[in-house]
């Protein structure tokens, strides 16, 4: 069951979270706060600084890295104003020509009352439409989980990395468990079946790349993760924003499979 | 997405074939909401409304089709793309074949053009009969197609939403529906063209979070459930049990998510007057 070894390796408490990947790509950084309309979200972190010689903005799902970092994070679950926020940045970052790297890492949008009173579905729908249509690069690199439309709200990019361990998946393997099988302990089989694994998400065009793990070595595998980003934002941001926004367009509108009859 | 789960109330049928059922003649139905009995022809006479406490039935994309478009100006767009198994995920094969077996439909999602009130539109119509109106491949390159034939067109389009979010069956696919058809829905702006959706129950999910609530103007039907995470799912997140109108059309207007709340008596005549005004001067 390799769908499943990959999701309990994407979960692990002991794999580095948002913030080192943070701390290890980008220098001189300043973390940017709020939504300018109700709150800061702990789960959703935003910032600028330095990839190499190129200032960027960034955005991550930030699950945290201890108990007490996991509950002030809402366990990496962003609410509106997270989302929000991540446009705000993105919008700022476009303003300033500057790329956007997007660090993934949730199991979902946070599931709440509030979050539903503060509009949720809306939240990330606006996300979509604005993302789609952003005069800027973006980059989004799955490095843990990427849970679903609370995934895609900050993923809607021209280039998508999944870390080797990383799962994208459109519902939780536990949840397709229990509709499908009414039986939570066919998780490993609801992995299978979904094609969450880096390698199902290249094969499916849902992602660009593959980038290798090696936490024990994790400034060298950062590095080659900044030289990768810095490639691609060059020759992204070598194209007309009119062609780049048209290939973004293209790249999903060419996802997904379906058959075509003869008769219109 | 999660919020399959807990997402569909038990329909109207159910009652229907429920304690009771012995007494009750086979020509008449039992509101879910008022719990009055009426002949199924005078419901649906009523626009499939309950004549007495005005509980919206849910219905078929057809039958949606055939309250608001002019008499016989629909013509159907895209019909011949049909959704496929492409994972081979276990049993969707067989689900893809009964849901066209009992709907009569082949996809969640009905596209084409009509006219309302003489205004010309293009206009999608989901179909929450059809795999729980989930929305797979299929559902999203029809929908992507009729935007971008409308923004060629210079169509306003009118789309109705009933959904259960994403169609799990086809995995990371029908995610990404969501992305692609927010393209498409942000280039027919771009060109200038009028979105209007109308959420109808049940509006989740996936569907919720991209073009549900992406047109210029959102309209919803009274009492329909409108969100994005399941009741069941924020009930077992929070632990604590959700107030009755919570994710309703109402709730969603109190917290400012959606222009107006429309029975569906009145429909027609709304859409027709926005398509109207949209349309400028020799409209009037
Ligand atoms: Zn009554
Ligand atoms: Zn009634």
């Amino acid at each position: 069951m390799a769908a499943y070894q990959k999701l309990k390796a994407a979960r692990a408490n002991d794999r580095p979270t948002a913030s080192a990947y943070i701390r290890q790509l980008f220098e001189n950084t300043l973390e940017l706060h709020g939504d300018r309309k109700f709150g800061d979200d702990p789960a959703m972190l935003g910032g600028v600084g330095w990839l190499g010689d190129l200032p960027v903005t960034y955005i991550a799902i930030e699950k945290g890295d201890s108990t007490q970092e996991r509950i002030r994070r809402n366990f990496g679950c962003p609410k509106p104003e997270g989302y929000r926020k991540a446009l705000r940045l993105m919008q700022q970052a476009e303003k300033f020509h500057r790329p956007v790297v997007c660090l993934v890492d949730t199991s979902g949008a946070y599931c709440g009352e509030d979050a539903e009173q503060r509009g949720q579905g809306q939240a990330i729908a606006d996300n979509l439409l604005q993302m789609m249509r952003l005069q800027t690069p973006v980059i989004s690199v799955v490095i843990g989980e990427g849970g679903s439309g609370g995934a895609l709200g900050i993923a809607v990019a021209d280039r998508v990395y999944m870390l080797e361990n990383a799962v994208y998946s459109v519902i939780s393997p536990e949840g397709c468990a229990s509709i499908i099988w009414k039986d939570a302990g066919m998780v490993a089989q609801a992995a299978e079946h979904l094609r969450i694994t880096a390698a199902d998400m290249v094969e499916l065009g849902v992602a660009e790349r593959v980038i290798p793990e090696n936490f024990e070595q994790f400034d060298q595998m950062c590095e080659q993760l900044k030289n990768q980003l810095l490639s691609d934002f060059a020759a992204l941001s070598a194209l007309p924003a009119e062609q780049m926004l048209q290939q973004r367009y293209a790249r999903f509108r060419s996802i997904g499979q379906y058959q075509e009859t003869e008769n219109a | 997405m999660n919020n399959i789960l807990g997402l569909f109330r038990k329909s109207g049928n159910q009652l229907e074939t429920g304690g009771s059922a012995g007494l009750q003649p086979a020509d008449t139905r039992q509101c879910p909401s008022c719990k009055c009995y009426e002949t199924k022809a005078a419901i649906r006479k009523n626009k499939s409304v309950c004549p007495h406490c005005g509980y919206h039935y849910r219905i078929g994309a057809r039958h949606r089709i055939r309250m608001i478009a002019d008499p016989n100006s629909f013509c159907e767009l895209f019909d011949n793309v049909r959704p496929q198994d492409s994972l081979r995920f276990p049993n969707y094969a067989q689900k893809l074949q009964n849901a066209a077996e009992a709907t009569g439909e082949t996809e969640a999602v009905v596209c084409g053009t009509a006219s309302i009130d003489g205004q010309p539109c293009a206009l999608f119509v989901m179909d929450a009969r059809f795999i729980m109106g989930s929305m797979g491949s299929a559902v999203g390159e029809r929908i992507a197609r009729l935007f971008e034939y409308a923004a060629a067109q210079q169509l306003p389009v009118i789309g109705f939403t009933a959904s259960g979010g994403a169609r799990m069956q086809e995995g990371i696919l029908s995610l990404m529906q969501m992305a692609k058809v927010s393209g498409a829905v942000g280039r027919h702006s771009e060109a200038g063209g009028l979105y209007v959706t109308v959420l109808t129950d049940p509006t989740t999910g996936g569907v919720t979070a991209s073009f549900a609530m992406q047109g210029d103007i959102i309209l919803a039907e009274p009492k329909a459930l409108v969100g994005f995470a399941g009741k069941r799912v924020i009930e077992q997140t929070t632990k604590r049990r959700l107030p009755a109108d919570f994710q309703s059309a109402e709730f969603m207007l109190q917290h400012g998510f959606i222009d107006a709340i429309v029975p569906r008596a009145r429909l027609r005549e709304t859409l027709a007057g926005l398509l109207r005004l949209h349309a400028g001067k020799e409209a009037r």
